[in-house]
């Protein structure tokens, strides 16, 4: 049964057709990996099922609920979490107070007054730190990390809203070879563990090919292939895309 | 027909006026991405010293028209000069910085002007040649307006010229679209800036130059241009040189047609076009997107709830508070009352801009409509005073979610404007609307009554509701509703991604820091028995901008800190010198330049130093 069903897809800027008419499923369970060259339309992709861009056409379904036209607040309520590019977390405050934002998100516990903040699911922040490998610096401030902890904390506080997906853009860009598997192999026993669905977009074809259990590739604007990792890795149109073909 | 003709003529006049003014302040923004509140004091340099000129030598068009262009050029002097002493070390500033440090040159201008040319208004000479009218259908209409309405073309077309056939145009017009593009491609962006400041300063001098002969030169004209020249820039689109253009003549015709229409709200209708522009074509008429500027403390040292005796200093000090008329006299606890008022209004303020990264030029409005709901409560309702009091927050609350739903739909400088376009709405209805606000006599007779009219009496009150309210908004600092605050500031992309509402809870804290602020205004109309529009003017605001950059951004304490020390040098210094004005304009300077983090952070930093050690 799958979770998000996303049919037909469309989304243009100007003249330039960014994303053109693309469909994919995704099951509990499941690590998809979304690639392609650059410019292909990956980010606009995951922009346009988080809510962050509408689409022109086609349809997003999250256990049948339609999410298209839904800011990406209320997507996030449905559960679809998700990590950036470009790591966006809240600098001025601790790692803990990050991942504790989350949980008063979720909580409607946004308009308090009066009761301190720094108190309010520190425990459960500081457990999912500690899953994360981020435990020892829970009380530095965000803004002195390393960018390959702000990936870790990201990931903390996309866990911390309880997502049924996580949506996953670059997720080890940045980091180390060292770092990046690591982070992969964390994420892969966390859908295990939570039986959550991840899709995610990536450059390195190490990390891609090494963690996803199937693999969509998008190339100016249209999935072009579809399946495990072994039968994309030996498709010859996507070996025409990232190689170049003489024709 | 004629008499509207008549009309849509003196609109062009206007629009004239207005475009070579706003034209300046466009380029000066476009190229140095400042907002340059001295521009209205050089349109006011330019007059006073046309002024000088023309008597001098007015009597000939020859001398007439040198002594324009003379004033014009002297102005643009200053203009660069202010660029090499000032702007340019705050090009990499925040926002906040640059409006204050500029706002700083218009204090200082002030008092020199007044010391130049004296705080008597001037009526200069009419223009030689051009002294009488024509007939335009039957209705006269002045010679010399006629030439001001060909000039605006005139002067559009010459800047047109000079940005598309030149090469120092052309350089400009790089730095504007990319400053960074530009200095790499081996412009010395420093004397590109220095000469643009020269050329919107002589254009502002020119333009008040040429207002001699039209209207008495006076100590007024500075505000209220250069918050004209915002609303067409703004309107036309920030950095869009024929966007001002467009927006002159729309704004010129507005007011002499809305005069007709609506004579009661004239004021009020320029800023409503803004408004409703700014809502509709978010960057105005003819503006590219910017980039999201920087906001003023876009990110910061975590807030850290102290431990220990300092986790009891606000309480303490607030008891110490209380005793204090055990022991002074009247004067102290007078001082004293008005320093615990301002320190909510700077409280409520920093609330907006060191949580929330709102920096807004209009606070002043939201401590004017409390005073006014105090006060016309007390008028009109004969309100006792818990009553007044109670509707003092209630009508600024209200306001606040009024301007506020439309202020925090944008961001930077484009909130900064919206909410200085608010608080001059506010400030033209109580200004105008003679009837129920007494206009500039403004309302007496607001006092306490007798339980509370003592000094001693009315600290305490003061102390109970402001210093309460207080302690209310350091728990929310500290509480998610804080937090919720900061997270939109760090990363409102973040913060949507983990479902927060971020205009809403910028909404709700606009409302809340209104509200706060119209408490204060309330408390203050039954200290001083009385009100006026003065309340709600831009200075106001500036100087609670002030209070919390003295007090430092960065910290909770900052804003009460920077209360009592503004309000105890201005208190002191009026009483010692009539340069005050003059003296806060070099202290604002000196601040933006040499202790950005004011006293709270430059104290914080000392401490944390020694800490280290």
């Amino acid at each position: 049964m799958s979770l998000l069903v996303v049919e037909n897809l469309q989304r243009a800027f100007g003249g330039v057709k960014a994303v053109r008419g693309v469909s994919f499923a995704l099951a509990a369970g499941e690590v998809l990996a979304l690639i392609g060259p650059n410019g292909a339309g990956k980010s606009t992709c995951f922009n346009l099922l988080n809510g962050q861009l509408r689409p022109d056409a086609g349809t997003v379904r999250l256990d049948g609920v339609d999410l298209v036209g839904l800011p990406p607040r209320r997507i996030w309520r449905l559960g679809v979490g998700r990590t950036f590019q470009i790591t966006a977390t809240f600098a001025s405050m601790t790692v803990a107070e990050n991942v504790q934002m989350v949980f008063l998100s979720r909580a409607h516990r946004l308009l308090g007054l009066w009761t301190p903040a720094a108190g309010a699911f520190r425990d459960e922040a500081l457990a999912l730190l500690d899953r994360v490998g981020m435990a020892a610096q829970a009380d530095r401030p965000c803004g002195v990390l390393a960018y390959g902890d702000l990936k870790r904390v990201e990931l903390a506080m996309a866990l911390a809203g309880d997502p049924k997906i996580l949506l996953m853009d670059e997720p080890t860009a940045g980091m180390a070879p060292g770092e990046r598997q690591d982070l992969m192999a964390l994420t892969s026993s966390l859908v295990r563990e939570r039986g959550l669905a991840v899709l995610f977009t990536e450059h390195d074809m190490d990390v891609v090919f090494g963690h996803a259990t199937r693999i969509i590739v998008l190339d100016r604007g249209q999935l072009i292939a579809e399946g495990p990792p072994d039968a994309v890795r030996a498709d010859p149109r996507v070996q025409a895309v990232y190689l170049g073909s003489p024709a | 027909m004629s008499f509207y003709l008549v009309q849509f003529l003196s609109g062009l006049a206007t629009a004239a006026t207005l475009f070579l003014v706003s034209s300046g302040l466009t380029i000066v923004f476009g190229v140095t991405r400042i907002v340059n509140f001295a521009h209205g004091s050089f349109y006011m340099l330019g007059a006073y010293i046309g002024w000088s000129l023309i008597e001098r030598w007015g009597t000939t068009p020859m001398g007439f028209w040198g002594g324009v262009a003379l004033a014009s050029l002297a102005v643009g002097l200053l203009g660069a000069l202010m660029e090499v002493g000032l702007l340019r070390r705050l090009y990499r500033s925040p926002e906040l910085f640059q409006l204050l440090a500029t706002f700083g040159v218009v204090l200082i201008v002030q008092d020199v002007a007044s010391a130049a040319w004296g705080a008597e208004d001037l009526l200069g000479r009419r223009a030689p040649g051009l002294k009488g009218s024509v007939d335009i259908l039957d209705q006269p209409f002045p010679l010399y307006d006629l030439v001001l309405i060909g000039l605006g073309p005139v002067v559009l077309g010459l800047l047109w010229l000079l940005f598309n056939r030149t090469r120092w145009g052309t350089l400009v017009r790089a730095a504007t679209q990319d400053r960074e593009m530009a200095s790499a491609l081996g412009v010395d962006p420093a004397r590109l800036f220095t000469g643009v400041l020269f050329l919107g300063s002589a254009l502002a001098g020119l333009g008040g130059a040429l207002q001699v002969p039209r209207e008495a030169v006076t100590l007024h004209m500075d505000m209220a241009i250069v918050v004209e020249a915002f609303v067409v820039v703004v309107v036309g689109g920030m950095g869009s040189l024929t966007g001002a253009f467009v927006a002159s003549l729309l704004i010129g015709q507005l007011q002499a047609f809305g005069i007709l229409i609506f004579p009661q709200i004239t004021l009020v209708l320029v800023f409503l076009f803004m408004a409703v522009v700014l809502v509709l074509r978010p960057y105005g008429l003819l503006g590219r997107a910017e980039d999201a500027p920087p906001t003023a403390a876009s990110t910061g040292p975590p807030l850290v709830l102290a431990s220990g005796l300092g986790r009891w200093a606000p309480a303490l000090l607030l008891a110490a508070l209380a005793l204090v008329p055990l022991v002074a006299g009247d004067y102290t606890l007078i001082v004293l009352t008005e320093v615990i008022i301002l320190a909510l209004v700077a409280a409520s303020l920093h609330l907006l801009i060191g949580l929330g990264g709102l920096v807004s030029f209009g606070h002043a409005a939201y401590f004017g409509l409390g005073a006014y709901g105090a006060a016309l409560a007390v008028k009109h309702l004969a309100a006792p005073m818990p009553l007044a009091l109670a509707a003092a927050p209630l009508l600024a609350g209200a306001g606040a979610l009024l301007a506020g739903w439309f202020c925090v739909r944008r961001s930077g400088l484009y909130f900064a404007m919206l909410t200085l376009a608010f608080a001059q709405i506010a400030w033209s209805v109580v200004f105008q609307w003679y009837g129920v606000t007494g206009g500039d006599n403004g309302i007496l007779g607001v006092w306490p009554p007798g339980w509370a009219s003592g000094k001693a009496a009315y600290y305490w009150l003061t102390l109970a509701l402001a210093g309460g309210t207080l302690l209310l908004l350091r728990r929310a600092a500290f509480a998610p509703f804080g937090y919720t605050l900061r997270a939109g500031r760090d990363s409102a992309l973040r913060a949507e991604a983990v479902g927060i509402d971020v205009r809403r809870h910028q909404w709700l804290a606009f409302a809340l820091a209104g509200a706060s602020a119209g408490l204060a205004g309330g408390l203050y109309a039954f200290s001083k028995g009385s009100v006026f529009p003065t309340l709600m003017a831009v200075p106001v605001s500036v100087d609670a901008l002030v209070m919390v950059l003295m007090g430092g951004i960065q910290t909770l304490s900052g804003p009460v800190v920077g209360a009592a020390v503004f309000h105890l040098l201005e208190t002191q210094a009026m009483s010692l010198t009539d340069w005050w004005r003059l003296g806060l304009g070099l202290v604002i300077v000196l601040l933006v330049l040499v202790f950005p983090k004011g006293i709270a952070g430059f104290a914080r930093d000392l401490w944390l130093r020694r800490v280290d050690r």
